[in-house]
């Protein structure tokens, strides 16, 4: 078994969740990774504070997919101040996989494009404290 | 079996026989003796930069701990060793590439600096509104960027060949936009860093010059795998890099004709390229050193040397055969590997030591982790040529690439590895 392309990374990279469009959203962004070119789009829906729905749009490696996949089962449902704030922390526990330096960015891509949908701001999630 | 590529030692192959023979030449490249996992390294990433030779690795040292001092304008002994060691670097880029004058040799940091050099300094003096320069879509960024930067400051416009399926460009579209007229210069690659297509290039310099226009080729893939002879090409400017030709980092060439180089202002200025500095005004150093301002890359031209040694003593025309028949070989295994699919041209004859593939359903970044997990190391990326890519439809390629010491094993250690792969995403 590999440490990396885990079960569930697979199938969350063959099976993404919560991919496609919302037309009707509140916030949207767009984000590129320097490292490869794959771009990656965010959509999302608030209510009451929280995100009531959110879809991703474009195609990546499988750390990328999984882990956009994976974080967008948490990010529906949270409070809106919440997923503004999540570091890169949050990111790597989730993904559970021993993410290399070089491929960090791939891991972090969702988190970016949500964030920068979320708050306008779109700087890489940093390590907690930073 | 028969081979016409280097297996191991004990099964050589054609070339070996005419005394070529990778691996022993492998015996030459200190980091291809490195074990990872205890499991030799199996380096197939030539195209972003070649293994460094023994060779050169020792003229380093020497240099530096027999010779080193600052060259031109010293009088005592040792600054008198290294401006000859200097020069002499210039004399043999020369005799390698079979061009004409040293004056016409300008050492650069690599192939990026030497276009820049020629994009700012002819361009933005030379190119007027409405002018028009060529370049094509499989160019890697170093001959656009620097275009289109030249192209904004002068109102220049710039255009692109484009590329045909298999890899090619075309020759009737380069003939359609010279008749246009207004083509001040063509800049196109000899040897594509995506595809291994080789470009017809001295015949798209001779169309080029027809028509009234310069041309300036982009030799970073050619030097270091093909018998490049410049007087036969006959380009206003051709510029390559020397760490992707078995030397080190830091160091490149630009060639170009003295008549240009004498109508074009200064690129970097300062120390040495000058003859005279008044309060308000300089005049410039002659040719070459005109454009060699600051302190240069001495060591670095000085290892640059060896590796032309190097490669001389193999003889590029092995060189090509070997890589020829190496390219050959991984079109076959990979071309009867479920699940792969080639860009470029289908046959290694006109093509470089260059394969770029992508694996169905597995991204190419995936394709070279796992890869490295068999110590076999390949490129993922967009290469630095984006617009290739759009062409492509893809966002980025797997890449293998080839040096003189890869043999057939490294061939059959990337298809092993790739059906590893394969398995992983199935699994
Ligand atoms: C075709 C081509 N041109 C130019 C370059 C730039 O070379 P360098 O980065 O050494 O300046 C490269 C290498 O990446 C290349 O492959």
């Amino acid at each position: 078994m590999d440490d990396l392309y885990r079960d569930f990374i697979l199938e969350h990279y063959k099976r993404p969740r919560n991919f496609g469009e919302l037309p009707e959203h509140d916030h949207d962004a767009h984000e590129v990774n320097p490292l490869c070119g794959d771009e990656l789009g965010v959509q999302i829906v608030i209510a009451d504070g929280r995100i009531a729905d959110l879809r991703f749009q474009g195609h990546g490696c499988a750390i990328s997919q999984a882990a956009a996949s994976m974080a967008s089962e948490e990010l529906i449902g949270m409070e809106v101040d919440e997923a503004a704030t999540l570091d890169a922390g949050w990111m790597l526990e989730l993904l559970g996989i021993p993410v290399s330096a070089t491929r960090r960015k791939c891991a972090l891509l969702s988190l970016k494009v949500v964030r920068h949908a979320l708050t306008g701001e779109g700087s890489w999630p940093g390590d907690p404290g930073n | 079996m028969k081979h016409v590529v280097c297996r191991t030692s004990e099964e050589p192959c054609q070339e070996c026989l005419v005394g070529f023979g990778a691996e022993k030449i492998r015996e030459d490249f200190p980091i291809l003796w490195t074990k990872v996992h205890g499991k030799p390294l199996v380096y197939l990433d030539n195209a972003a930069t070649t293994q460094k030779p023994q060779a050169v690795l020792d003229t380093l040292m020497r240099y530096y701990t027999e010779e080193n001092s600052n060259v031109h304008r010293g009088v005592h002994f040792l600054s008198q060793v290294a401006t000859q060691s200097y020069e002499s670097g210039r004399t043999r880029v020369r005799q390698f590439l079979n061009a004409s004058h040293d004056r016409e040799i300008i050492f650069t940091r690599g192939a990026t600096e030497g276009i820049n050099l020629v994009a700012q300094s002819y361009g933005r003096k030379h190119l007027r509104a409405g002018d028009e320069v060529i370049v094509s879509a499989m160019e890697h960024h170093s001959n656009i960027v620097p275009w289109q930067q030249a192209a904004a400051a002068t109102g220049a416009q710039l255009r692109y060949l484009e590329v045909a399926d298999d890899g090619t460009l075309s020759l009737e579209q380069l003939d359609a936009e010279l008749a246009r007229g207004d083509v001040a210069l063509v800049a196109l690659t000899h040897v594509s860093n995506v595809l291994g297509t080789i470009n017809p290039v001295a015949e798209i310099v001779h169309r080029a010059h027809d028509a009234g226009a310069l041309a300036l080729i982009d030799g970073a893939q050619a030097v270091p795998q093909l018998e490049v002879d410049l007087t036969a090409i006959d380009a206003d400017f051709y510029a390559w890099t020397g760490h992707k030709a078995l030397g080190p980092t830091g160091v490149g060439v630009l060639h170009a004709r003295a008549e240009l180089l004498e109508q074009m202002p200064p690129f970097l200025s300062g120390g040495d390229m000058i003859a005279t500095v008044e309060a308000q005004s300089s005049s410039w150093n002659e040719l070459p050193w005109k454009f060699e301002a600051g302190t240069s890359m001495i060591a670095q031209v000085v290892g640059l040397g060896a590796a032309i040694d190097y490669l001389d003593a193999l003889g590029m025309a092995n060189i090509r055969a070997h890589e020829h028949a190496l390219t050959a070989y991984t079109l076959e295994r990979l071309s009867a590997t479920d699940g792969v699919s080639l860009f470029g041209p289908p046959s290694a004859e006109h093509r470089g030591g260059v394969v770029s593939f992508a694996l169905e359903g597995i991204h190419p970044h995936d394709v070279a982790e796992l890869l490295s997990r068999s110590n076999v190391c390949i490129r993922a990326s967009h290469h630095c040529a984006q617009p290739l890519m759009r062409r492509l439809g893809v966002v980025a390629t797997a890449r293998a690439s080839f040096g003189p010491y890869n043999v057939a094993a490294d061939v059959d250690a990337l298809i092993e590895a790739i059906e590893r792969a394969q398995e992983v995403f199935e699994g």
